[in-house]
């Protein structure tokens, strides 16, 4: 089933998963079962923050399995555009629909810092190489043998960032090369999303509000002082302290994020839900949020 | 020593596209050295483009364009005669373009593409850095280079990862692309950003075989 497709019949919901450092993945994928039925389709992270894992492209194929639709994320730190090109060939015959494409992490801020980035391609010329593979050439203009592969091709954009300017530049880029649905990273902050969404309707792509289960007070500050283009609110962070039993039971995070998803539906396509590790939790915060 | 290869005339008119008054700068080190800069080629290229209907309104040459210092004694000199220009452009390494672009809010094309370094380093006092990347894309970024700013050498805007313009690798260090963003922005350049979905040619990065052929390399065959 192609995501893609999805979009115009309803308010599509993803969710994701990642692989362990190990290959025993039972539990991956045991997680994974959790959201069957709930949710339209699970991304699986390749290699998340830079550290070694489990193969995304592998997960992805036991989760079709499974009887679940996978989003297979690629990114480009690892892997140069033989190497892209070619996982995403073997993606096709697996009969993997959905890519998410990004630029990936820098290798700095993994398990293995030495190693040595790759960044051949970047987000926007990996939607352009797998547009090419779909046009039945490869991105040297080579012809490929039989039929080209069908992909439904997303990306990903940061919505809260400041200045929000270049994030609107590089999807419309994205868009001009062939994504055809965004996840955005995490939102907080409903009004600078609604903002976003004025400037970004003009480019007709469904986007997927990002939403991160907010776990701990520690967690929130965190992300503020460190991760990209998101803003933690402070009305959030009292909440999370208010109630210390009720937030490390998960109990706050999953009302927090069920009311992020009431307050985003009217603006845009869909939510993903990053769960880091809380599957259990999406349902519930499903159920809440009237999903 | 940087060695450059002026890029192809058609190329350099491409980048002009909508202009129509340039002032041409030329270095007189590494660059005059390979006949890619210094008053020759200067005066070259000065009637390449007035061949082609683009008009030269001054044309000056600079010591070493990798000293900022340099550049703002010698540009600034000129500055009359820049201000009426729609744009510079710079017979220069990827670092001296760089440089020029630093001291003076003016557009600046780059005239050539950065091969290699051949021999040593020529030492310049400041921080550009010049990857030698043979395809130099100065001419799109505003005079900032992507491949040494970004820490992931990105050619198609920033990766997301950088939070309050500081690079996701590193607090200390300055986004490359918001930097790319805030210059373009200021010099009312932005739809640059949007020109191209561009794929670096490795290939380029390795002197051609014509090239090894002269100078330097002539010298050391004879010994």
């Amino acid at each position: 089933m192609k995501l893609a497709e999805l979009f115009p019949k309803k308010f599509v919901i993803t969710s994701e998963i990642g692989p362990p450092k190990g290959y025993d993945i039972s539990k991956c994928l045991h997680e994974a079962e959790l959201l069957k039925g709930k949710v339209d389709a699970i991304n699986v992270t390749d290699n998340q923050s830079s550290v070694m894992r489990f193969g995304s492209l592998a997960t992805c194929h036991f989760l079709k399995d499974k009887g679940l639709e996978p989003v297979y994320q690629v990114v480009c730190r690892d892997r140069n555009r033989i190497a892209l090109q070619s996982d995403i060939l073997s993606a096709a015959a697996f009969g993997i629909e959905n890519l998410l494409l990004l630029t990936g992490d820098h290798t700095k801020l993994g398990d293995h810092p030495q190693a040595k980035p790759v960044f051949d391609l970047d987000a926007v010329s990996l939607i352009h190489a797998v547009k090419k593979l779909e046009s039945g050439e490869d991105l040297a203009g080579n012809k490929l043998d039989g039929e080209p592969p069908k992909f439904s091709i997303g990306a990903v954009v940061s919505p809260c960032s400041e200045p929000v300017e270049p994030q609107l530049i590089k999807m419309e880029k994205k868009v001009k090369a062939g994504a055809q649905f965004f996840q955005t990273q995490a939102v907080y902050e409903t009004e600078k999303f609604v903002k976003f969404m004025e400037k970004a309707k003009q480019f007709g792509v469904p986007v997927m509000a990002g939403i991160v289960v907010l776990k701990t007070v520690g967690m929130a500050k965190y992300m503020n002082e460190n991760v990209a283009g998101v803003y933690v609110p402070d009305n959030l962070i009292e909440e999370l302290k208010k109630d210390k039993e009720k937030t490390k039971s998960g109990q706050t995070g999953i009302e927090i994020a069920a009311r992020l998803i009431k307050e985003l539906k009217p603006y845009c396509q869909g939510v993903h839900i990053m769960p880091l590790g809380w599957d259990d939790k999406v349902p519930k915060i499903l159920k809440l949020a009237g999903m | 020593m940087i060695v450059s290869q002026q890029k192809p005339i058609d190329e350099i008119l491409k980048m002009l596209e909508g202009e129509k008054t340039v002032f041409v700068v030329g270095c007189n080190g590494c660059a005059e050295v390979c006949e890619t800069g210094g008053e020759k080629a200067c005066v070259e290229l000065k009637q390449k483009l007035e061949a082609s209907g683009i008009k030269v309104v001054g044309c000056t040459t600079v010591d070493f364009m990798c000293n900022k210092l340099l550049d703002s004694l010698k540009i600034l000199r000129h500055k009359e005669k820049i201000d009426f220009a729609d744009s510079i452009i710079a017979l220069t390494c990827g670092v001296g373009v760089q440089a020029v672009s630093s001291v003076i809010d003016k557009y600046v094309h780059p005239a050539n593409n950065t091969i290699y370094l051949g021999g040593f380093q020529g030492t310049w006092p400041s921080q550009e850095r010049c990857a030698e990347c043979g395809e130099c894309v100065l001419d799109l970024t505003g005079g900032i280079c992507p491949i040494t700013n970004c820490s992931k050498s990105l050619l198609n805007g920033s990766c997301g990862g950088a939070k309050n313009g500081k690079c996701e690798i590193d607090k200390e260090l300055d986004c490359g692309w918001e930097k790319i963003y805030n210059r373009l922005k200021k010099l009312n350049k932005l739809e640059n950003l949007q020109k191209f979905t561009k794929l670096r040619d490795y290939s380029k990065m390795f002197p051609k075989t014509e090239l090894r052929k002269s100078m330097f390399y002539d010298v050391e065959q004879e010994k």
